[in-house]
């Protein structure tokens, strides 16, 4: 479990974190969410021990933040890069024994990841005779080799192709299974939507909303649903359902209708089937679930009035 | 976290060390260096053995030109003849020119009536003529004045002070010569070292700013190991070319000797025969430098400015992305550098105790060099004990300085800061 305590921390005049308190149960996937320069990376830089707050405090299983505490966390920031000139095996096992780890360890560590990502002839090749994507799996590589508890993440998936980034994505949730904290950060809020079961998001350096996933959602459900419906004659269904319910995106179609409604609390889903039962034919019933985005968009702009 | 610094400084030192352009350099240097010295040894060789040959026409027979002949100097007189015919021989022998002196000289400005023709008019043969002649003419009117020349000769006197110190050791000007010669090489040589390495410590700074790749490692080690180790690492590939430079170099020294032998062995031969005292006597001197503080103080002065100036070369590295915006910030690093070694060429012959030297010997931008110029000269233990106790408070607060922006410039991208806002991160 990660706590961090009433973090602050300022550039100058410029306020990056302000009174930043957010917990990371262990073993969980962590969603950092807010757009681009909220102050995610600085907390990450914080818990990575690249800057210090100015005030406030970070506990690793109620023990205060320490040096060796680097060896534990792995961390892939959103600017990356390895030295050109250098050749695959050099590098890796420098990165690694930097992080702690004996020299014939990281050897074996390192050709077994080979072997996992199926580059096993690499470890002579010189990154700067590398693609873009093979150099990632270097990278992706580096920052696990020495198996940390926890795995920070800064925007993982920008400059990934497609291919490497699912291969990653797996190898992620595989070692999250077997145990290992992963935290994540990225303004593209839907591109971790499907992966956190835990997220903060941030707006402007203050945390504006955290917890779990699934139980925000359900608290920003607001009795909304999705409604396909056969008829004949929209005009009739619409007029009967719109002095009780708030219509949206209505599309009408030749034989059915599309459109969501939102329905008063005292509802349920079963009271609003009824309704609709006796006016055609329901193709499909759902209720809405709102996207991460939405809450984000809803949340921000609560705050900032 | 001893452990990462030692792993920082050998993997600088590979990449330095690894680099090709330091092999190169490293071995093609030397060559390159012997090549260009027998190279002008041979050339200035044949340019000595070449015999100038030149035409006289003397109707006064002022010029005795049998008792001026040298090896390096044939005269061919001309009798009976007009100037043109003269000149005309002269060109068709491709003789190196013609001296003509029309008539018998009275008053003492010949300037006008003695010419010499020539088309490659060397400094060498007009001098040469020069002198000859006022000589000639001095001795002629001397005679005429009743003065002989004989006792004239007897009576000239050259005078060389014995130069003592006041404790009675013997000194001259050959010994200062020497005494400035020493400093001056081990001033140049940390001058050149700190520019030299102290670029490439900035540019292995932007490297791996522009890679990308400093935050990964930042994430596992301290900033200012990384600084430390950087600058380490470095040092010691620059000391490793310094060893191979002088190891190649004498080797070099040695093979081509052995080719040329004969002619150097010549050469050191008739320096002993003419100046036997005098190499005995710079030999003497050279073992009267105080050597061994010199050695000592030179390798202390060394590790302190180049340190000094290396972190401040790697905070700069960390500000800017890129070599080309490093310009600006180059001019006050240099500045110094170039101060000292005028300084040191300057005030330091002339005086070396005087207020100039004395200043720029314990400010400590400038000591290294300075410092080590005076110190054949013989500075008392305590003030290089202050000049260097205020070099390495300096340094120590450099290297924080520089670790301070370096922290915070490493991670910054984009614009190109100002000195300003470089003294602002300081307070990050």
């Amino acid at each position: 479990m990660i706590v961090a305590q009433n973090i602050n921390k300022s550039f100058g005049k410029h306020q990056a974190l302000t009174n930043f308190s957010i917990e990371i149960p262990e073993q969980s996937i962590y969603g950092l969410l807010g757009p681009n320069g909220a102050g995610k990376t600085t907390f990450l830089r914080i818990l990575n021990q690249i800057s210090v707050p100015d005030s406030g405090e970070i506990l690793i299983n109620n023990e205060l933040l320490k040096k060796s505490d680097i060896q534990h966390i792995g961390y892939l920031p959103e600017e990356r890069g390895l030295y050109k000139s250098m050749k695959v095996g050099e590098q890796i096992l420098y990165l690694a024994q930097l992080k702690g780890l004996s020299k014939t360890e990281a050897k074996k560590r390192m050709f077994e990841w080979f072997e996992k990502l199926k580059i096993e002839d690499w470890s002579q090749k010189k990154i700067q005779d590398l693609s873009k994507g093979m150099a990632q799996k270097i990278q992706f590589i580096v920052t696990v080799i020495h198996q940390p508890k926890l795995l920070i993440f800064d925007e993982p998936f920008s400059g990934f192709d497609p291919v490497n980034a699912q291969i990653i994505k797996d190898q992620i949730l595989a070692l999250n299974r077997q145990g290992t904290t992963i935290l994540f950060s990225t303004h593209r809020m839907e591109s971790v939507e499907e992966l956190c079961n835990h997220m903060a998001l941030i707006h402007q350096s203050h945390k504006v909303l955290d917890g779990k996933v699934s139980e925000i959602k359900n608290s920003f459900k607001n009795n909304t649903f999705e409604v396909k419906l056969e008829t004949e004659n929209s005009e009739l269904v619409l007029s009967s359902l719109q002095p009780r319910f708030e219509l949206h995106q209505i599309k009408a179609f030749s034989n059915h209708l599309e459109f969501q409604m939102k329905a008063a609390d005292n509802f349920s889903e079963n009271d609003i089937l009824r309704e609709l039962i006796q006016l055609g034919k329901v193709q499909a019933f759902a209720e809405r679930i709102p996207s991460v985005n939405e809450i984000f968009i809803q949340k921000v702009a609560g705050y900032a009035s | 976290m001893h452990r990462n610094l030692k792993l920082i400084i050998t993997r600088e030192y590979l990449a330095r060390v690894k680099n090709k352009t330091f092999v190169v350099m490293t071995f093609l240097s030397p060559l390159i260096m012997t090549a260009m010295f027998f190279l002008v040894y041979y050339l200035t060789m044949v340019n000595n053995q070449e015999v100038k040959t030149i035409g006289i026409l003397d109707p006064t027979s002022l010029y005795t030109y049998e008792a001026n002949s040298t090896d390096n100097f044939q005269f061919k007189k001309y009798e009976n003849t007009d100037l043109n015919s003269a000149l005309i021989d002269v060109m068709e022998k491709e003789y190196d020119g013609l001296l003509y002196i029309p008539k018998e000289i009275e008053s003492s400005d010949y300037e006008s009536e003695i010419e010499f023709f020539s088309n490659a008019a060397g400094n060498a043969i007009i001098s040469k003529i020069e002198n000859d002649i006022s000589k000639i003419i001095t001795n002629k009117k001397l005679e005429k004045a009743g003065v002989d020349i004989s006792k004239l000769n007897d009576a000239k006197t050259r005078i060389d002070l014995k130069i003592e110190n006041f404790s009675g050791e013997k000194t001259s000007k050959i010994e200062s010569y020497i005494k400035i010669f020493f400093g001056g090489i081990a001033g140049y040589l940390i001058m050149m070292f700190i520019i030299i390495y102290g670029n490439m410590i900035m540019r292995s700074v932007i490297e791996e700013k522009t890679n990308r790749i400093v935050e990964i490692i930042i994430s596992s080690v301290k900033p200012v190991d990384l600084m430390l180790g950087k600058i380490i690492g470095t040092s010691l590939a620059g000391v490793t070319q310094f060893v191979l430079w002088t190891i190649i170099g004498s080797f070099l020294l040695v093979v081509v000797s052995s080719v040329f032998g004969v002619e150097i062995n010549q050469v050191n031969h008739t320096a002993t025969a003419i100046e036997n005292n005098e190499f005995a006597y710079i030999l003497q001197s050279v073992m009267n430098l105080p050597i061994l503080l010199l050695c000592v103080m030179f390798i202390i002065y060394f590790v302190l400015g180049y340190f000094l100036y290396s972190a401040i070369y790697a905070a700069i590295g960390a500000a800017v992305d890129s070599e080309t915006d490093t310009q600006q910030f180059m001019f006050p690093i240099i500045m110094p550098l170039m101060l000292a070694v005028y300084v040191g060429f300057f005030s330091v012959i002339n005086n070396p105790h005087g207020m100039i030297s004395v200043v720029f010997s314990h400010i400590p931008l400038t000591s290294p060099i300075v410092m080590l110029m005076r110190i054949p000269f013989g500075v008392a233990w305590w003030e290089i004990l202050i000049s260097v106790l205020i070099l390495m408070i300096s340094v120590f607060m450099m290297v924080r300085i520089g670790a301070k922006i370096y922290k915070v410039g490493i991670l910054k991208y984009g614009k190109k800061p100002t000195f300003k806002e470089m003294f602002k991160w300081l307070k990050y």
